[in-house]
């Protein structure tokens, strides 16, 4: 089990910066995301695009931001888990913590700060009925291992990049491919979108346009879709595999459940220090809410601010917070 | 100068609320519906990357074209219908008076 001070959950600009606030306040930090990369949505939804209201930089790019955040945190030796989703929050009988990921790592902490932004990023689902009687039982909202559709029959839905990459490697893999797409064209890359339809041309994949799967059938295990072509009479046809592929969208996830005061997906704190309902758990950044709250980055990391002097009581029982000045102290490697 | 103008929004209850929105303040559909506190999550903000401020347009005049990210993310929703747009992508202009919009059920 890993052992720290302070357990980070979110790896985007305002996670960052708490390792920088609690660093100079000698607190050590691990910061777990479910994303494969640390800047959360800045390096994985908008990296190019410029941001413009960071104070002292009347310009910088959100995927320059966080290089910049990481090299400003390195002197504290931050660790990372990446790549997998915080589902469990165990409190201990002395008051500290044990947060437990997806893929089962365990990080013994005294604080946790969650700066979760958007939350985690999960598929969306069609509104189908008894769509979700079927997951694991032959609809799959991810392609985890291709080798699951070898010589099988598979239904992709949706028209994005996704839905067209996993079409042409599947159709070479599975029995039959069939792709439903409810547009007449792709707009995802044009490359994937030509190759689609050529291999449609040659028979390789069945590609259903102007289409919709309106249901799902099976007994214990997905059999057959229903699918409704050009609003023609719906037929069926037969499957052992159903993969809807519509994008991803922010839900808050497991942290729901963590008995923490919610106020329309977003945890209430107090803006003293940023602390949640529960002792020892604060919450910084686009996930939090409060009267007057402003989604903005530069709000997340004077709250970071505020937060890492609460938790230093915690980490720090009996000594006494002083505010230091970096300019004045240095940054004094940890 | 300062225009006022009407936007009718049907709610995911049906119930039917006309809104007035500034068009002097460049706001979007969403931000408004946001401002009068009806159920938008626009979790994204704004940047037509999450879809949870969905609308179906009913009544409205002449819109805003649809850009590439708008028009990319509706053709891979799956609720979406011929009339769907993203209300953050929706900024307020004079032209959308009466605009009448229906919040779709993800919203």
């Amino acid at each position: 089990m890993l052992t720290t001070d302070i357990c980070i959950v979110g790896a985007g600009p305002v996670g960052l910066f708490a390792v920088f606030e609690a660093g100079l306040l000698k607190m050590r930090c691990h910061v777990i995301d479910a994303l494969p990369i640390v800047g959360g949505q800045l390096s994985e939804i908008y990296p190019k695009k410029p941001i413009y209201d960071i104070p002292g930089f009347p310009e910088v790019l959100a995927g320059d931001l966080v290089k910049n955040l990481e090299k400003q945190i390195e002197p504290f030796h931050p660790t990372f888990t990446l790549g997998e989703r915080v589902e469990h929050l165990h409190k201990q009988d002395d008051g500290s913590f044990i947060v437990e990921t997806s893929e089962g790592t365990k990080v013994a902490c005294k604080v946790v700060v969650i700066a979760g932004g958007l939350g985690s990023f999960e598929p969306r689902k069609p509104a189908i009925e008894n769509l979700e009687t079927f997951e694991g039982k032959g609809v799959n909202y991810m392609v985890r291992d291709p080798e699951t559709f070898r010589s099988k029959k598979v239904v992709i839905a949706g028209g994005g990049d996704s839905a067209l990459d996993w079409a042409i490697f599947l159709a070479g893999v599975a029995e039959d491919l069939t792709l439903v797409h409810r547009g007449t064209s792709f707009r995802g890359a044009p490359e994937s979108a030509q190759k689609v339809l050529s291999m449609a041309e040659e028979g390789q994949i069945k590609l259903l346009l102007k289409s919709n799967v309106t249901d799902v059938h099976g007994n214990g295990k997905l059999n057959a879709v229903t699918v409704l072509v050009d609003n023609a009479t719906p037929y069926n046809i037969e499957v052992d595999y159903f993969i809807p592929l519509f994008g991803l969208v922010p839900k808050l996830g497991p942290i729901d459940a963590w008995g923490l005061e919610l106020d329309k997906s977003a945890i209430v704190v107090n803006t003293v220090d940023y602390s949640t309902n529960i002792p020892g758990v604060y919450a910084i950044g686009d996930i939090n809410t409060y009267p007057g709250k402003l989604k903005l980055i530069l709000c997340g990391f004077h709250e970071a601010a505020l937060m890492a002097q609460s938790a230093y009581n915690i980490v720090y029982p009996d000594k006494k917070f002083v505010l230091k000045y970096t300019t004045v102290n240095g940054i004094q490697e940890l | 100068m300062e225009e006022l103008i009407k936007i009718i929004v049907e709610t995911q209850d049906g119930e039917r609320v006309e809104l007035e929105a500034p068009t002097d303040m460049g706001l979007s559909v969403m931000e408004v519906m946001k401002a009068n506190e009806l159920n938008v999550p626009a979790i994204c903000g704004g940047m037509a990357i999450c879809a949870t401020c969905h609308v179906e347009v009913l009544e409205s005049g002449e819109l805003p074209e649809m850009n590439d990210d708008e028009a990319y993310m509706l053709e891979t929703l799956p609720h979406a219908t011929a009339t769907s747009r993203l209300s953050c992508q929706l900024r307020i202009s004079p032209e959308m008076d009466g605009l009448v919009v229906r919040l779709k059920p993800e919203a």
